[in-house]
């Protein structure tokens, strides 16, 4: 089966059989997906599960051994180079760098995605006030607490209107009163008709999510709107459902 | 009610970093056989805390003491008898898991018979035992936890502290993690734990709010939940309508009413005595309505929280 390129009405993401082996290991394994616009899809799954592995090809990072997938319209593969320029990505390990301003690194990241110096200083005006950055533009980031980078580094992924956003564990290790500030952030952008495509280790996030997909061994072995896994599981919570799948 | 003698006992202790104030006034008593969870933000104090416990920081004023001796001043009476995991534990990536456990022995100078026992009840304990050769560089990352807190057990202290151990581990690993400090618990050990996550507070027998190096609030999770000082309501509804209802509520509802949102459900705070009326009627043209709501942890430490934040700005 082929995938045409899509229309930007068509779902923002979308592989089938996508699979990443490295020498004899299997890191994601033949996946199928299809996020529509605006949806704030959860991926998850146990450590060294392949989620980010997974999410590496859909950003057009590392070439797949097979299958295809299509992100924002654009296929990955011959046209990862176009697609890099409509999402944005934030991961784990956020590259902001420490010894710049807050508004440096805008600057930074606004010219890694190629605007002019007039639109980045529009999108930080934009931005930076609704992150609760605006007064910390003149400290470095590496000052920040964590919760501040955190949003500083979403906002460096959104400089560029991104048609979808790719957020690795983005709250890892922060409180939770910086958690709901992040996923208010979150949902703004999915209202704008962002599709953003989050994994994270909290199974209450999990709950924040339209649909969730549950990976184990590079397979997904689950995929359901919470309440439907919920169901489907018979379980009460995210954490339960979670367990029930991936553990034993 | 079985009187346990408190292994970690602070007292109005207070430590400064020049001109901030890491902590201030926080006490907080924590006996054989039981866990206390130490929860707050980033800066909250959490690992200024454990830092003075260990030894590693002198407190201003106020008493730190572990196992009746003082951490200031004897702090090598305690070392044998205390486990610190910091945040950042320093595996050997290029040793291998039993390579790991054997060096941390030999600095807390564990005789090497015993050493082989501990080494092998530990191994059996964590469940590592099959991945004894593998390199810790080379673990999972809930495995590499795992092993930090086997190589924090070596020694066989009675008192452990333990800084987000369990941050960046998936569901799984930190419920098997969890069943292990469940284990030393039942041993006898006295744990303090700092977690950003709420369900794992409400596996401990007691929780601590911290914030800007005060306690907010503490008490079994269960009594801290109760202690949520408003009125929370749910609203469930569709995206769109949770969306609608969030706008109009900061927008338009009644001054201090906060809303928070879970997926398909709203989370509002306020005075239902006073504001109930208001909040039905922007309510009701969305066809949604806020019903009464058990609060958790999280939502009491959010609340909290929002209000420290709001008096500071």
């Amino acid at each position: 089966m082929s995938i045409v390129a899509l229309p930007t009405g068509g779902p923002a993401v979308l592989a089938r059989g996508l699979t990443k082996r490295f020498g004899k290991f299997t890191a994601v394994d033949a996946i199928d997906l299809e996020v529509p616009r605006g949806e704030i899809f959860g991926f998850l799954g146990a450590n060294g599960a392949g989620k980010t592995t997974a999410i590496r090809m859909l950003c057009g990072l590392l070439k797949p051994s097979a299958g295809e997938a299509c992100v924002a319209g654009y296929r990955v593969g011959p046209e990862s180079e176009r697609l890099k320029r409509h999402i944005g990505y934030m991961s784990q390990r956020f590259s902001l760098y420490d010894d710049l301003t807050v508004r440096e690194n805008v600057a930074f990241f606004g010219g890694v995605y190629g605007l002019s110096p007039r639109r980045v200083d529009e999108r930080a005006a934009a931005l930076l006030p609704r992150l609760d950055l605006a007064r910390d533009q003149g400290r470095l980031a590496g000052s920040l607490p964590l919760g501040y980078k955190q949003r500083l580094a979403l906002g460096c992924a959104m400089l560029h209107k991104p048609r979808v956003l790719f957020l690795d564990e983005p709250t890892g290790g922060v409180d939770p009163l910086a958690r709901r500030r992040f996923w208010d952030l979150i949902y703004e952008q999915s209202a704008a008709g962002v599709t953003v495509f989050v994994t994270t280790h909290y199974m209450d996030e999990a709950e924040y999510c339209g649909r969730v997909s549950i990976m184990a061994q590079g397979r997904i072995v689950a995929l359901d709107t919470p309440a439907g896994l919920k169901r489907g599981t018979s379980r009460r919570s995210m954490q339960d459902v979670f367990l029930a799948v991936v553990g034993s | 009610m079985s009187a346990r003698p408190p292994l970690i006992v602070v007292e109005d202790l207070q430590r400064a970093f020049g001109d901030r104030t890491a902590l201030s006034g926080v006490s907080l008593s924590v006996a054989a056989g039981s866990i206390c969870g130490l929860i707050g933000p980033d800066g909250a104090g959490k690992t200024t805390l454990m830092r003075v416990l260990c030894g590693l920081l002198r407190p201003d004023a106020g008493r730190a003491r572990v196992l009746d001796a003082d951490c200031a001043r004897e702090s090598a009476r305690i070392k044998a008898e205390l486990g610190y995991m910091p945040q950042r534990f320093s595996l050997y990536g290029d040793l291998s898991v039993a390579e790991n456990l054997r060096f941390f022995a030999d600095l807390f100078g564990v005789p090497a018979a015993e050493r082989d026992r501990r080494e092998a009840r530990l191994m059996e304990f964590s469940r590592l035992g099959p991945f004894r050769y593998r390199r810790a560089g080379h673990l999972s990352g809930g495995m590499k936890q795992k092993l930090a807190l086997c190589c924090t057990l070596i020694h066989t202290p009675r008192v452990l502290l333990l800084d987000e151990p369990t941050t960046g581990v998936d569901p799984v690993s930190r419920q098997e993690f969890w069943a292990i400090l469940g284990e030393l618990r039942e041993e006898g050990l006295a744990l303090l734990v700092s977690t950003p996550y709420m369900d794992e507070a409400d596996r401990c027998d007691m929780v601590i709010l911290l914030h800007a190096g005060r306690v907010i609030a503490r008490g079994t999770p269960q009594a801290v939940a109760a202690g949520f000082p408003r009125d929370l309501r749910e609203i469930v509804g569709s995206p769109e309508a949770l969306t609608r209802a969030t706008s109009v509520l900061r927008d338009r509802g009644p001054a201090g009413l906060a809303v928070h949102r879970f997926g398909d459900r709203l989370h509002v705070a306020y005075d239902a005595t006073r504001d109930s009326e208001a909040v039905a009627s922007l309510l009701a043209p969305l066809g949604v309505q806020a019903v009464p709501v058990a609060p958790g942890i999280e939502d009491v430490f959010v609340e909290l929280m929002g209000r420290e934040q709001a008096v500071a700005r």
